[in-house]
């Protein structure tokens, strides 16, 4: 419990933080920033258990592991996607998801 | 650790002692022989395979987060015989020599996805069950890739790393919603306190997409056919079959287990989905000419009927479902055997391309004919006694109008699978694929998958031998 700090204010920032990944995933023009729009829905989600945990359930520890595991499969995850991302500019010199086009309906 | 949790585990120790033990001998093995490596990978998962059959009883290990049942042995025992058919099917895409430095790789990358999907289909909380997802989601990305020197390969890799990181997303943010209103993490903790409340609906409504993603279920199902369009045939069939049916293995246990105080509502979401998944999967799969593309369609139909399955709620639909899968698993991985082994021989992967077959390879056009007449429904193959059972699992409860839907939506498909037939045996064509003789493992998994669509339909005491596994699950 942190001192006059109610709940909902954390959540509030939690659930902005993770619609603006939402958000940035659908219009951003750009590969690594479709990325990052990905880690920024996964730091909300990493909040959201560490302040359901520390506020609502104190006693135990299992949001907070939970916290620990998402954020190791996501770096994993941005190193396999930057990975994956430099294979795409080898082959069409640029990242725009706009462009990776050549397979439609 | 003692021999009773080596025992429940004997699935996952197997796959990570064969991993690992064929990433050590492909340290031993000069370049030029690298070719062995893919005689020994075939025995060594043979032998998993075969061992993962040994009988044992279920229980719960690590406090209630693994847990292991007759049923879920059978499930990784499905996994395990189509994983080992995709095996045998792709040794002619490694034997070519421009991928003879992608041999262990592909071997060992498969088999620790395979270990994911374990874990996950025997997940006791929502911890493992999210690393076994991601440890099966992961590594796909990069075999999807795989064809490094292909541009629609890597377009493909990259678009399915961010969706099924987005989707993995969207499923945690449901997770902590759930987390949440329960205050645990644990299934069994979880399940007396799931109520109808607003928290509790929207946190599975967020689940439910993120696992309909993994499945293909329309609303999230754009990334399926360019994904299966780029990746090279044998990652596609493994996409395909493999990765779908542990998805649908969990997400029935965690709907029937945790979430069956809720029941009446996620029934409701489903009825939408199954409507959607199985027209839109339909009518897209009419106009397709690439047959990846076209069996990528096929594939959302088909798991569109089997979450007619997901609507019977009781041990009748946990039995069609995993039934259908088994089946699934043969029909599927028929038709992918054949696009593949044409693909190796001729380069064609079109429907156009297929007009004429029938006069230079008719024992390839007989099998294709029998998984298309199988994905289809006609009656004398297995895949009629699939989608019969699925639809009365749905109809004991009540669902008849989706059952209409579903049954006019079968008929429909039928056209589009007999478009094929008809190109392969009817066609006349200047330039057909030309005469060729596949390899022998790709022949042996033909042979196999075919007697499957013909033996499993016929075969009543398998359909009995799942239900009275069900009932010991549920």
């Amino acid at each position: 419990m942190i001192q006059g700090i109610p709940i909902t204010h954390i959540l509030v920032v939690s659930v902005i933080m993770f619609f603006t990944g939402v958000m940035g995933f659908i219009i951003r023009q750009n590969l690594i920033a479709i990325l990052l729009s990905i880690e920024l829905m996964l730091n909300a989600v990493v909040m959201n258990f560490l302040v359901f945990n520390r506020y609502l359930f104190p006693h135990h520890l299992q949001g907070h592991f939970f916290g620990l595991f998402v954020i190791g499969v996501a770096a994993a995850e941005a190193a396999l996607a930057i990975a994956l991302i430099l294979n795409v500019y080898r082959r069409f010199k640029h990242i725009d998801p706009d462009k990776l086009n050549e397979m439609k309906y | 650790m003692n021999l009773h949790s080596i025992i429940l585990l004997r699935h996952e120790i197997l796959l990570t002692v064969a991993a690992v033990g064929v990433l050590f001998a492909d340290v031993f093995v000069p370049r030029e022989k690298k070719h062995n490596m893919i005689t020994v990978s075939l025995i060594v998962f043979t032998l998993v395979t075969l061992l993962g059959f040994i009988p044992a009883q279920g229980g719960v290990l690590f406090g209630g987060s693994y847990q292991s049942s007759h049923m879920t042995d059978f499930m990784k025992d499905i996994l395990n015989i189509a994983v080992l058919l995709i095996f045998l099917q792709s040794t002619g895409y490694l034997s070519k020599p421009e991928n003879s430095w992608k041999i262990t790789e592909f071997f060992v990358i498969l088999m620790f996805v395979l270990i994911g999907m374990d874990f996950m289909i025997s997940a006791g909380d929502f911890v493992i069950f999210y690393v076994g997802l991601e440890t099966a989601s992961l590594p796909l990305a990069g075999l999807a890739a795989y064809d490094r020197y292909k541009s629609k390969s890597a377009e493909a890799g990259v678009k399915l790393i961010l969706l099924s990181a987005m989707s993995s997303a969207v499923m945690l943010f449901g997770l902590s919603l759930i987390y949440a209103s329960t205050g645990s993490i644990y299934f069994s903790d979880i399940l007396p306190k799931i109520k109808a409340t607003p928290l509790i609906i929207l946190g599975f409504i967020f689940f439910l997409s993120g696992m309909g993603f993994k499945l293909s279920v329309v609303p999230f199902h754009l990334w399926t056919a360019d994904v299966y369009e780029g990746a090279p045939i044998n990652i596609t069939a493994f996409l395909s079959v493999v990765s779908k049916g542990a998805a649908a293995f969990i997400l029935i246990i965690i709907l029937f287990t945790v979430f069956k105080n809720i029941s009446r509502e996620w029934e409701w979401i489903l009825y939408a989905l199954v409507i959607t998944t199985i027209t839109i999967g339909n009518l897209f799969a009419l106009r397709q000419d690439n047959i990846k593309r076209f069996l990528a369609f096929s594939s959302i139909t088909q798991v569109g009927f089997l979450l007619l399955g997901f609507m019977g709620n009781n041990e009748l639909g946990l039995t069609s479902v995993v039934y259908f899968m088994l089946i699934y698993v043969f029909t599927n991985l028929t038709a992918f055997g054949v696009v593949e082994a044409i693909y190796n021989a001729s380069n064609v992967e079109t429907i156009s391309g297929y007009k004429g077959l029938y006069k230079t390879n008719p024992l390839l056009s007989l099998a294709m004919m029998l998984a298309l007449f199988s994905l289809g429904g006609i009656p004398p193959l297995a895949g009629f006694f699939g989608k019969f059972f699925l639809f009365t699992a749905a109809a004991s409860r009540g669902y008849y109008i989706l059952v209409v839907i579903a049954a006019l939506n079968a008929t429909i498909s039928l056209y589009y699978y007999l478009r094929v037939v008809k190109a392969m045996f009817i066609d006349k064509s200047d330039n057909p694929v030309a005469k060729f003789r596949s390899t022998w493992p790709m022949r042996i998994s033909l042979i196999i998958s075919s007697i499957g669509i013909i033996y499993v339909g016929f075969a009543s005491n398998i359909f009995e031998f799942i239900y009275s596994l069900a009932k010991g699950l549920l």
